[in-house]
């Protein structure tokens, strides 16, 4: 941190702030203004090229950025990423948002998690997300509850739900079903296996499409595996054994470069 | 904060693994978690961890009139305190309980079994005497609180030293640290806790209970030992019953565990000790480790250097003319030798570095402060950003980062300021280096 400070104040002077394209995969600091293509003071660079894209389109600006009048204002310390839309002519705008490490979550809308339930009032369940507020969960928002038939849900079971109300004005609102009202695995989670906690860096990592580390995983043993995006995983395998193999390699997982993963999923898969 | 509650799942996991003897953690039921003692710069200070359990201890001493009713001993204070930072849960003034059963467990522990010398501390009876004050902080909690405080504590009491002072008839007089070596104080013994944690009344034990053990645990015995096999506390809480032969078993156990911890204490101890006797680096700085997170590790990236000969020619044009100074090596010892004075660093505030990293800077570069001709000064401003190359290719170590952003500066500073190549050189040196030099004062 304090050689990042240094940097920081170095780079206070002349401030001409640099275009948003020229940064991606660097390492920003919150304070940091990145210039989009669309603005009139960038000089002419633009970010898509190809015919017909005159027009800069629709630009998301993810976790960690915020829309300031010349650009994007970085709110985070990380690395910049982008990611270019997919489909037509490459004019509809991309996605920027900052590479972050946090333990603690913010419950963001949309995000499904792990909660635990504490609390049973009347018609509806507290849950406990992590984050600064307990969530409330209908009993209505599970596959097939009415009111007469009400979900087998008692205090201190998991829940694998997703947000419907998140932000920092109300206390977070979580439903087991999706728009459609089906429970697409959403719901209480079994009574068996284990639950922990891990960084929210390491759960994204762990869910980008072809992770390694799970399919290495799921070559030694068989498990069934729930992660929340508040930092909680839930692991179960045939014995316990297995069970703590598994969730000690995922903890482990962090701070281990690819090698000395490969070398302890060898020395396992000899056991 | 609310803690985060134990869900049912968790519970069920952790009391089928401890029937069938497993751990979270894979040790075995008697095993205790690895013990990690550091020592900071100053005398009786220390960090102990137990695990990811931290407790940092710090003693100071003062001069106080003693107790009316003690009037030649001297006084021993303990203070244990759970800050949010150990877990969410402890909030300032909220952990009344735990906090007053940790605390009278330290001070009978440490203070009843007598293990210091409080008549040692008196310096006039009546009138003056040490009043020893210890002060505990959690920096992590992950189960087995005690157990690490009662460690942290014995520890920083033996690193500690206090002013040395003579009594003359009425003259009583106290010297400071540079005109005679502190003195340490007097122990007898050192008394360690070891904690037990009960499951399933009494059937299954668990030694160094974890955070999560903590939780489902049915009773908890704490046992205080010396060395020498003196029980000095022993306390047993949550309602079981235990019967007797488990306790029996429980001291026996607590002696060959307070046995190795000793020896651990007493070898910490012996190389901090050499360390500074020998005048190497203590601290903590030196003693605890970085701990990287490898996800984020950045690749190596090109340096541009392109048009830097053109860049370095224009700054050398419309810099004045340098000033004529003779370079005259100072030897200071052998193998070390200064040219020049160096800059004000305008960093301000770490004085002793800023002095240390100057005379690397100069004797790096010795050739670029004083330098005469252009053409020496163009190679050697190529040869630095050369180096930036050669340096940006270090293995994985957070002054990766560090080395990456500066190219730009420079590149920068190169265009727009006309800033001597001195300061250029001490500040990046100043900046690598920053980090291990920062807290070895």
């Amino acid at each position: 941190a304090t050689a990042l400070a240094g940097a920081a104040a170095n780079r206070a002077g002349p401030s001409r702030a640099p275009p948003a394209g020229t940064r991606v995969g660097q390492v920003v600091l919150p304070g940091d203004v990145l210039l989009l293509p669309s603005h009139p003071e960038a000089d002419g660079e633009r970010l898509w090229l190809g015919p017909g894209a005159a027009l800069p389109g629709r630009l998301v600006c993810g976790p960690g950025l915020r829309s300031c009048g010349a650009g994007l204002l970085v709110t985070k310390c990380g690395l910049l990423r982008h990611r270019q839309p997919g489909g037509a002519g490459g004019g509809s705008g991309g996605a920027y948002w900052v590479d972050s490490q946090q333990k603690r979550y913010v419950p963001v809308k949309g995000d499904h998690v792990i909660g635990i339930v504490t609390l049973k009032a009347g018609d509806i369940f507290k849950v406990d997300v992590g984050g600064s507020e307990q969530a409330s969960l209908s009993y209505l928002a599970f596959e097939g509850a009415t009111k007469r038939n009400r979900p087998n849900v008692q205090v201190g079971d998991l829940i694998y739900g997703q947000f419907v109300v998140a932000n920092k004005d109300m206390e977070p609102e979580m439903v087991c079903i999706d728009s459609s009202g089906r429970a697409n695995g959403m719901g209480v989670i079994g009574h068996e296996g284990l639950l922990f906690k891990v960084s929210l860096g390491l759960i994204r990592k762990l869910l980008a499409p072809n992770c390694e580390i799970i399919q290495e995983l799921g070559q030694l043993y068989p498990f069934e595996i729930v992660f929340g995006m508040n930092g909680r995983i839930w692991v179960k395998a045939k014995t316990i054994q297995q069970t703590l193999i598994v969730a000690n390699i995922l903890e482990a997982c962090e701070h281990m470069t690819a090698e000395q993963r490969t070398q302890a999923f060898a020395k396992l898969s000899e056991r | 904060m609310k803690e985060t509650p134990l869900s049912n799942c968790e519970r069920r996991f952790l009391l089928r693994a401890i029937e069938e003897r497993k751990r979270l953690d894979g040790r075995q039921s008697y095993d205790y978690r690895n013990v990690r003692i550091s020592f900071g710069a100053d005398y009786g200070c220390c960090i102990v961890e137990l695990g990811r359990t931290r407790v940092l201890g710090q003693v100071s001493c003062e001069l106080v009139s003693p107790k009316l009713n003690r009037a030649t001993e001297g006084i021993l204070f303990f203070n244990l305190e759970l800050s949010p930072m150990a877990a969410p849960a402890f909030e300032p003034g909220r952990q009344p309980e735990l906090l007053v059963k940790l605390n009278r467990l330290l001070e009978r522990c440490l203070r009843n079994s007598k293990c210091i010398d409080t008549e040692s501390l008196c310096v006039v009876a009546g009138v003056k005497v040490w009043q020893i004050r210890v002060d505990l902080h959690l920096l992590n909690h992950d189960g087995n609180i005690i157990d690490a405080a009662s460690i942290a504590a014995i520890v920083a009491l033996c690193h500690f030293r206090r002013p040395d002072v003579s009594v003359q008839g009425e003259e009583v007089t106290l010297y400071t640290p540079e005109e005679r070596d502190p003195v340490p104080l007097s122990i007898h013994h050192m008394p360690i806790c070891v904690s037990f944690a009960f499951f399933q009344q009494g059937t299954y034990l668990l030694v160094d209970p974890s955070e999560r053990e903590e939780r489902v645990m049915d009773g908890l015995l704490v046992i205080a030992m010396n060395k020498h096999r003196e029980i000095c506390t022993i306390q047993s809480s949550g309602g079981i019953m235990l019967l007797k032969d488990q306790v029996l078993r429980c001291s026996k156990i607590t002696g060959v565990k307070v046995a190795e911890i000793t020896e651990l204490i007493q070898k910490a101890l012996e190389n901090d000790r050499k360390v500074r006797k020998e005048g190497g680096k203590f601290g903590f700085a030196e003693s605890i480790p970085n701990q990287k997170i490898s996800a984020f590790k950045m690749e190596r990236a090109p340096v541009d250097t392109n048009d830097v000969e053109e860049q370095a020619e224009e700054i050398i044009m419309k810099a004045d003319p340098p000033s004529d100074f003779v370079a005259k090596p100072i030897l200071r010892m052998p193998g070390t030798a200064q040219i020049g004075e160096g800059l004000e660093n305008s960093w301000g505030d770490f004085e002793e570095s800023e002095r240390e990293e100057e005379e690397e800077g100069n004797s790096d570069d010795a050739t670029t402060s004083g330098g005469q001709k252009m053409e020496t000064e163009e190679i050697n401003i190529v040869s630095k950003t050369k180096k930036d190359d050669d340096t940006i290719i270090l293995s994985d170590s957070e002054e990766e980062e560090v080395v990456i952003l500066e190219p730009e500066e420079t590149h920068k500073k190169t265009r727009t300021h006309t800033t001597t190549k001195q300061e250029n050189s001490s500040k990046k040196a100043f900046n690598k280096k920053r980090k291990k030099k920062r807290a070895t004062h």
